[in-house]
């Protein structure tokens, strides 16, 4: 992609420098295409920036959230022993991630196990550039744009963060319209908890398409979420209302890259 | 015989005590059937919170109707109670109104005060009835509030409206009597209503009214350790022993930690045997035994309100899971192995467990983990920690995860990611 080199923790150890901020990608941002937009967009921005960063590559593995959420204890102790024994090593002390999944993993579950670091999800981590004067944003592209955030659990209920995504939205200037559910009530996206991975249980609808009309109520052009699975839930709830034409779905950090024209 | 209304009083008394103890005594032997969990940290954060969320309601208010409504039959609730302690001296001693000696003419004031809340709380109680049985609030006929837990909320409005309306006419009757002295703002106005007796029919009829309102309220503190209302009590302890840390965290299981270390330890003798020193440890929770005694806390704690129910994604798109059910199967399995030491001596195996008979496995997998229910109670229960022991037993005790997660694990066991990309392709999205 890059005009840009993305060094890996390892390559910068053995030139014997140390970055600032561990950019821990997750597996989404690594595997899943539209997930990668999302971590080519935050990697533009923190070179944007001159934040010194790295990326783990192939030595990042599963946080373990998804196995721990589906009831397997040991995969996710494993995983996360396993992690903390590579972040450790490299004497990682900073961490920012595009995934409030592996947010809450490595800030709430890997202390007790050893993995003691700041973690900071992009929303936040963005916010502290811009505090120091290192990010300016301006609205670009988005100026007086109508759009809806919808807070993904993990960032929002599970870590009490609702102000970071918000703060940086009220820098590009848009108008921001909130769902009938937000914040502390926000409707889930129905990914969580390792369903993600599997058919939903039977009902009478899908937990995302439900959500998509929440968000869709807001005549919003842009729903911009905070998770890359959270993205892939509401992308799919929009296509099925049949509005994909008219909404866009975007990620916190893509909106900020396509601000800047990055 | 002049002394034996304070005898049948100090009987009464002593018994409804003595009863209630006794069943609050059953529900604590219960609850601690649970397994030990840690909360004796950080007194002050949870006297805060204790005193924010169960004492101060707020997070009632997230529903500003029910939680406004909610708090004049909770004010009047505390309130009214001082008037407890002079009927209980009263009837005691034989005295009457004993506080009116001290108050003077504050005396009228305060019970004027009084009145107006009791007919608040009457007003409040019709409009929760109609809310609850002609209103049709979708999460008050949930298939879990069929039966008993329907008759129990509307048994409770019913006691609450007699109460007050006790109260009032006590007040009202007196007023009639040649030597009152007391005249109150609401019982005043309905007076009239008890003019036609003759004095000594109205010296009855005051008795009459003191007694059913003394034992209303005696009957109702012993109905509440089988009723949700008991909520009124366990909400404190419940929010001072709920969990004050980030919602996200999940325990870490203590056990598997020494297992995974010790899988991970180059040096460890691989054929060591096992120590022998106490029970086999079992992962997650298949009974009710099984979980926390925090969990049992909140299962008894709970008042079935429903709002949990009506945030969950999962119930709203029609699924089976409803977090207060999960919390009423709770209350209702660890009541019945309680019954069953009762009755035994000591735990006779019953062939049941909660998850199967109770709580199914449909019911389980369909949760998103998404914290809604924790975050809409006011009392601060938490559903979803049930949740995930009953699927960490389900995952690794029986194996028993849906398929597709399974196949989820095996990817993140061997590949490091949930779906079948190799590791080795981790940093493609650099050069793509």
């Amino acid at each position: 992609m890059t005009t840009f080199s993305v060094p890996t923790l390892a390559q910068m150890n053995a030139s014997g420098q140390a970055p600032e901020v561990l950019f821990w990608v997750g597996c989404a941002g690594s595997f899943d295409d539209r997930a990668k937009k999302i971590t080519k967009a935050m990697a533009k921005i923190l070179h944007h920036c001159g934040v010194s960063f790295a990326v783990l590559g192939t030595e990042e593995g599963c946080t373990g959230d998804p196995a721990k959420r589906a009831g397997n204890e040991f995969l996710f102790q494993m995983q996360a022993m396993m992690n903390i024994e590579v972040l450790n090593g490299y004497g990682v002390k900073h961490i920012v991630t595009t995934c409030p999944h592996c947010f809450n993993t490595l800030k709430n579950e890997y202390p007790e196990l050893g993995g003691e670091y700041k973690v900071e999800h992009h929303s936040q981590f963005l916010n502290g550039l811009l505090k120091e004067g290192r990010l300016k944003v301006e609205g670009g592209q988005f100026r007086g744009k109508k759009i809806t955030f919808h807070d993904p659990c993990y960032l929002g209920r599970a870590n009490d963060e609702y102000e970071a995504p918000r703060a940086l939205l009220e820098k590009l200037d848009v108008e921001l319209k909130e769902m009938r559910r937000c914040k502390q009530n926000g409707l889930c996206c129905g990914a969580g908890g390792a369903q993600m991975f599997k058919e939903a249980e039977k009902g009478d609808a899908e937990i995302n398409h439900v959500r998509a009309d929440e968000a869709l109520e807001t005549k919003a052009e842009i729903v911009v979420a905070g998770c890359p699975f959270c993205n892939t839930m509401l992308t799919d709830g929009v296509k099925n209302r049949e509005k994909e034409e008219e909404v866009q779905v975007l990620d916190l950090a893509e909106m900020i890259a396509l601000a800047e024209d990055l | 015989m002049q002394f034996l209304p304070n005898v049948i009083f100090v009987a009464l008394l002593g018994g409804a005590i003595f009863w209630f103890s006794k069943n609050v005594g059953r529900i604590r032997r219960n609850i601690l059937l649970g397994r030990d969990v840690d909360r004796s940290d950080n007194a002050s954060g949870r006297r805060a919170n204790m005193l924010r969320v169960a004492f101060g309601q707020s997070k009632m208010q997230a529903r500003p109707i029910a939680g406004f409504l909610h708090f004049i039959i909770y004010a009047s609730f505390l309130i009214i109670n001082i008037e407890v302690l002079e009927i209980i001296i009263d009837g005691i001693f034989g005295t009457h109104r004993y506080f009116a000696h001290f108050l003077g003419s504050a005396y009228d004031v305060i019970i004027s005060f009084f009145e107006i809340l009791a007919v608040a709380t009457i007003v409040t109680v019709v409009i929760f009835w109609w809310r609850r049985n002609i209103g049709k609030l979708d999460r008050f006929h949930k298939p879990e509030m069929e039966g008993w837990p329907f008759k129990d909320a509307n048994i409770i409005l019913y006691i609450e409206v007699a109460l007050m309306f006790a109260l009032l006419n006590m007040n009202a009757v007196e007023e009639n009597f040649t030597s009152s002295e007391h005249s109150f703002i609401v019982s005043h106005s309905i007076a009239p209503l008890w003019s036609g007796l003759s004095d000594s029919g109205l010296h009855l009829m005051e008795r009459f009214f003191w007694w059913i309102h003394i034992a209303g309220i005696l009957a109702f503190l012993n109905y509440l350790p089988f009723s949700k209302h008991f909520h009124i009590i366990l909400a404190f302890p419940n929010t001072y022993y709920a969990n004050l840390e980030a919602k996200g965290r999940f325990a870490n299981n203590s056990t598997v930690t020494k297992e995974v270390k010790l899988m991970m330890d180059p040096t460890a003798d691989p054929f060591a045997a096992p120590p022998s020193d106490g029970p086999i440890e079992k992962f997650g929770a298949k009974d009710a035994m099984d979980l926390s005694w925090v969990n049992l806390l909140n299962a008894y704690t709970c008042t079935e309100c429903g709002r949990c129910t009506s945030e969950c994604p999962a119930n709203l798109t029609g699924k089976k899971l409803s977090p207060r059910k999960i919390m009423m199967d709770t209350r209702d399995r660890i009541d019945e192995i309680g019954k069953n030491i009762e009755t035994n001596g000591e735990f006779k195996e019953d062939g049941k467990t909660l998850l199967g008979d109770y709580i199914t496995q449909e019911e389980l997998w369909a949760c998103t983990s998404c914290n809604a229910c924790v975050q809409a109670c006011p009392v601060d229960i938490d559903p979803l920690n049930i949740i995930m022991q009953l699927r960490n037993f389900a995952t690794m005790e029986e194996s028993s995860a849906p398929a597709e997660l399974n196949a989820m694990m095996t990817n993140v066991e061997n590949n490091g990611a949930p779906w079948p990309f190799s590791q080795m392709d981790r940093a493609n999205w650099i050069n793509e």
